[in-house]
C-alpha cells in the first residue's frame, strides 16, 4: 500500500512538468539577464549578445557615493523597521493569542490589513496622515511606513507558532515555579525563537526592497529601490544598476532561504 | 494518612461566561490520599484541578491547600505540581533539563539538582535518558518524564489531569498499578482527574463522582460501586440494570417495588421513600444469578426470557427481557454454569439476587423536575 502511494506521487504527468519548467524559466531568465549585463562592456545600451565581459562595473559601483548612501539608508531603515516589528508584532500576537477581549477579531483584522492593502493606498494614506501631523518627511517616516507591513509578518509568524505550541507549556512552566518573566525567558522565547528569526528576516527583506509606500513617505531621501528606479532614466554607467541588483538579489535570497528552512524545522 | 486536609474546596463556584462549570462544590481531600475526580467530559473535574493549581480563580468560594487559603496566589507560588494531559514537556530541553526546571527555579545548587533529577528518573524507571529530547521518547516514556518533572519538586499535592489518557490499554493498566505504588512510596497526596471509572476504582482511596458542575457522591471505590448515591452514579460507575417501578409497601428496612401487576421486587429502604413513589431499582449484572428453583428468603426472584448470550472471555453476558419489556443484563464468570449458556437462548429463566444488592433511586416528582 505504501509503495503504491509512493508510485502515484512519484511522477507528475509530462504536461505538468513542462508547465512547471516554463514558469521557472519565465521567473528566472530575467534574473539571469540582470546578472549577465552586470558584466557587459557596453556603457549605455544593452545589446544582445554583450560586446564583451568585464568586472570593471563592480569597481565603479564601489566608488559611487550615491550607491553607498542609498544602500546604507535602506539597511538602516530595514533594521529599525524590523526591530520595531519584532517588539510590537510579538506583543500584539501575545495579546491576541492569550486573552479574549472586546474587539479582538477587529484588531487582528486591522493588523493584517496593511499587508493586504495595495501599497499605493497605504502610501497615500500615510502621506496625508503624516502631512497633516506636520511631521517632516525623511528617515523616520520611511521607517513608519515600512513598520506597518513588517509588524504583520512578525505578528503572523509568532501567532502561528503560539497556536502550534499551545498554552500548556506556559502553564507547565508556571506550575513548576517560574514567574511570568522566567517563563518568557526560558519557555516562550525558545518556543517562538525561530518564528521571530524567520519573521524578522522576512520583514527585513520586505523593507529592503519596498518602493511603493517609500515613494510617498521618503521626502528627499533615496532608498536603494528608489535610487535604482531613478537610474533607469540616466543613460550613463547603466551596468552599475545591474551590479547593485545582483548584490540585492544575493542579500535578500539568503535570508528568505534561511527563514524558509527555520520555519519548517520548527514544525517538527 | 495523618488526618489533616491537604486540599479543601469550600463552596467553590466557577462561571465561564454563561457556563457554570462548578456549582458550589465542597471537597475535603486528606493528607496522603489518592483522590480521584471522576465524571464525563464537561462535568467540572478538570476545572476543579485547574482551580487548585491556580490556573483559574474561583468565581466564589475558597481553595485551601494545607489549611492555607490560596486567594489569588499564582500557580508558581503554590505548593502543588501538575502532570498535564498532553505532558506539556518543553521540547527544546533535554529530559534532564525538563526535570531540573522546577529545581532551577528554586535556585538549588547544581550538584543537588543533578542528584535529585537522577533520583526522580530512577523512581519513574527512566534512568540513562537524561540527554534525550522529548521528541525521541515514546508516549509512555514522556509520561514518566512528566511525572518525574512534577515529583522532583516534592509538592504537597500532585495534580494529575488524565495522565494515562493517551496511552494504549495495556500500558495504561501497567501504569495504573505503578502510579498507585509510587504514590504509596512518596506519600504525597495525589488528586487524579479521569473519566475512566475503572481507572478510578483501581487506583483511588476515595472518589468524587461529578456531573454538570456538581459533586454527586464522595466515597471509597467500594462505597461508590456498592452504594451509589444517585441513579447517575449507579449508571456511570460500572454497568447496572435500572428497573422502573412504584413503591407499594414498606416493611421497616425493606421497600417493596411493583413493576407490573403482581410482579414485585424488594430493596433496602432509603430516606424519603414513601408508598406510591415512582422509583428506579438498580442491580449490578454480576449480582444476578440464574436459578433452577426459587431462592431462599431474602432474595429477589423474577422471570425473564433470554434473547441474547454474549461471550466476553472471562465472563458471559446474558441479555434478558422482562414481561414489562425492560431489558436486563446478567454477567456470570465462565466457571460454574449449570447449563451451557448458549442453550439458554429463547429460554424462560428465573433470576435471583439478594435484596441488599438492590439500590433504590427516587424518580423526581414533577415539582422537583421543575426546580432542576
Amino acid at each position: 500500500m505504501r509503495s503504491e502511494a509512493n508510485e502515484s506521487r512519484g511522477r507528475a504527468p509530462l504536461s505538468l512538468r513542462l508547465a512547471t519548467l516554463g514558469v521557472i524559466l519565465f521567473l528566472h531568465v530575467p534574473m539571469a539577464i540582470i546578472f549577465l549585463y552586470a558584466f557587459t562592456t557596453d556603457d549605455a545600451t544593452f545589446s544582445f549578445p554583450p560586446p564583451g565581459l568585464t568586472f570593471d562595473w563592480f569597481g565603479v559601483a564601489v566608488h559611487r557615493p550615491d550607491v553607498w548612501q542609498a544602500l546604507l539608508l535602506s539597511l538602516r531603515v530595514a533594521l529599525i523597521a524590523t526591530l520595531a516589528a519584532l517588539v510590537l508584532g510579538t506583543l500584539a500576537a501575545t495579546a491576541v493569542y492569550r486573552s479574549k477581549f472586546f474587539g479582538r477579531e477587529a484588531i487582528s483584522f486591522l493588523l493584517l490589513l496593511p499587508l493586504a492593502l495595495p501599497g499605493i493606498v497605504s502610501g497615500i494614506a500615510l502621506r496625508s496622515a503624516i502631512g497633516m501631523a506636520d511631521f517632516p518627511f525623511g528617515f523616520w517616516t520611511i521607517v513608519i511606513g515600512h513598520a506597518t507591513f513588517c509588524i504583520v509578518v512578525v505578528y503572523n509568524n509568532v501567532l502561528a507558532r503560539y497556536r502550534r505550541t499551545g498554552r500548556s507549556q506556559v502553564e507547565a512552566s508556571m506550575d513548576l515555579g517560574a514567574d511570568p518573566l522566567q517563563t518568557f525567558r526560558y519557555v516562550i522565547l525558545p518556543a517562538i525563537g525561530t518564528a521571530l528569526l524567520a519573521g524578522g528576516m522576512l520583514a527585513f527583506a520586505l523593507s529592503f526592497d519596498e518602493i511603493v509606500v517609500t515613494t510617498f513617505t521618503a521626502g528627499h531621501e533615496e532608498t536603494l529601490p528608489i535610487w535604482m528606479f531613478s537610474q533607469l532614466t540616466k543613460p550613463r554607467q547603466r551596468p552599475v544598476t545591474n551590479v547593485v541588483a545582483v548584490f540585492v538579489i544575493v542579500l535578500t535570497a539568503i535570508p528568505i532561504f534561511l527563514a524558509n528552512r527555520l520555519t519548517q524545522g520548527g514544525s517538527e | 494518612m495523618s488526618g489533616g486536609n491537604a486540599v479543601e474546596l469550600s463552596g467553590v463556584t466557577k462561571i465561564f461566561g454563561e457556563v457554570t462549570a462548578l456549582d458550589n462544590i465542597s471537597l475535603e481531600i486528606g493528607d496522603g490520599e489518592f483522590f480521584s475526580l471522576l465524571g464525563p467530559s464537561g462535568c467540572g473535574k478538570t476545572t476543579s484541578l485547574r482551580l487548585i493549581a491556580g490556573f483559574e480563580m474561583p468565581t466564589a468560594g475558597e481553595v485551601l491547600i494545607g489549611g492555607r487559603a490560596m486567594g489569588h496566589i499564582p500557580p508558581y507560588q503554590r505548593p502543588v505540581n501538575t502532570v498535564f494531559q498532553n505532558y506539556a514537556l518543553f521540547p527544546h530541553m533535554t529530559v534532564h533539563e525538563n526535570v531540573a526546571f522546577g529545581l532551577e527555579m528554586q535556585h538549588i545548587s547544581r550538584q543537588d539538582i543533578r542528584q535529585q533529577v537522577g533520583e526522580a528518573l530512577e523512581m519513574v524507571r527512566l534512568p540513562g535518558m537524561e540527554k534525550r529530547r522529548p521528541k525521541q521518547l515514546s508516549g509512555g516514556q514522556q509520561q514518566r518524564v512528566a511525572l518525574a518533572r512534577a515529583l522532583v519538586n516534592r509538592p504537597k499535592v500532585l495534580l494529575l489531569d488524565e495522565p494515562l489518557g493517551a496511552l494504549d490499554l495495556k500500558l495504561r493498566k501497567a501504569m495504573q498499578l505503578e502510579l498507585k505504588m509510587l504514590q504509596d512510596k512518596v506519600g504525597i497526596t495525589f488528586i487524579y482527574v479521569t473519566h475512566d471509572q475503572e481507572e478510578a476504582l483501581t487506583m483511588s482511596d476515595r472518589i468524587a463522582v461529578m456531573d454538570h458542575g456538581l459533586v454527586l457522591q464522595v466515597g471509597t471505590p467500594h462505597e461508590i460501586y456498592e452504594r451509589p448515591a444517585t441513579r447517575f452514579v449507579a449508571d456511570f460507575i460500572g454497568e447496572t440494570n435500572l428497573i422502573p417501578g412504584e413503591i407499594v409497601a414498606i416493611n421497616r428496612e425493606v421497600a417493596e417495588v411493583e413493576l407490573a401487576r403482581g410482579i414485585r421486587l424488594k430493596a433496602p429502604m432509603v430516606p424519603g421513600a414513601t408508598v406510591g413513589r415512582s422509583v428506579t431499582l438498580a442491580v449490578r449484572p454480576e449480582r444476578i444469578s440464574l436459578a433452577a428453583a426459587p431462592g431462599p428468603e431474602g432474595m429477589n426472584l423474577i422471570e425473564a426470557s433470554v434473547f441474547e448470550v454474549v461471550y466476553n472471555g472471562a465472563t458471559t453476558s446474558i441479555l434478558l427481557r422482562l414481561e414489562s419489556g425492560i431489558v436486563l443484563t446478567v454477567r456470570q464468570p465462565n466457571i460454574a454454569f449449570a447449563v451451557e449458556p448458549s442453550d439458554l437462548r429463547e429460554q424462560r429463566v428465573r433470576l435471583v439476587w439478594p435484596i441488599e444488592a438492590s439500590s433504590l433511586f427516587m424518580e423526581k416528582t414533577p415539582v422537583e423536575q421543575g426546580k432542576a
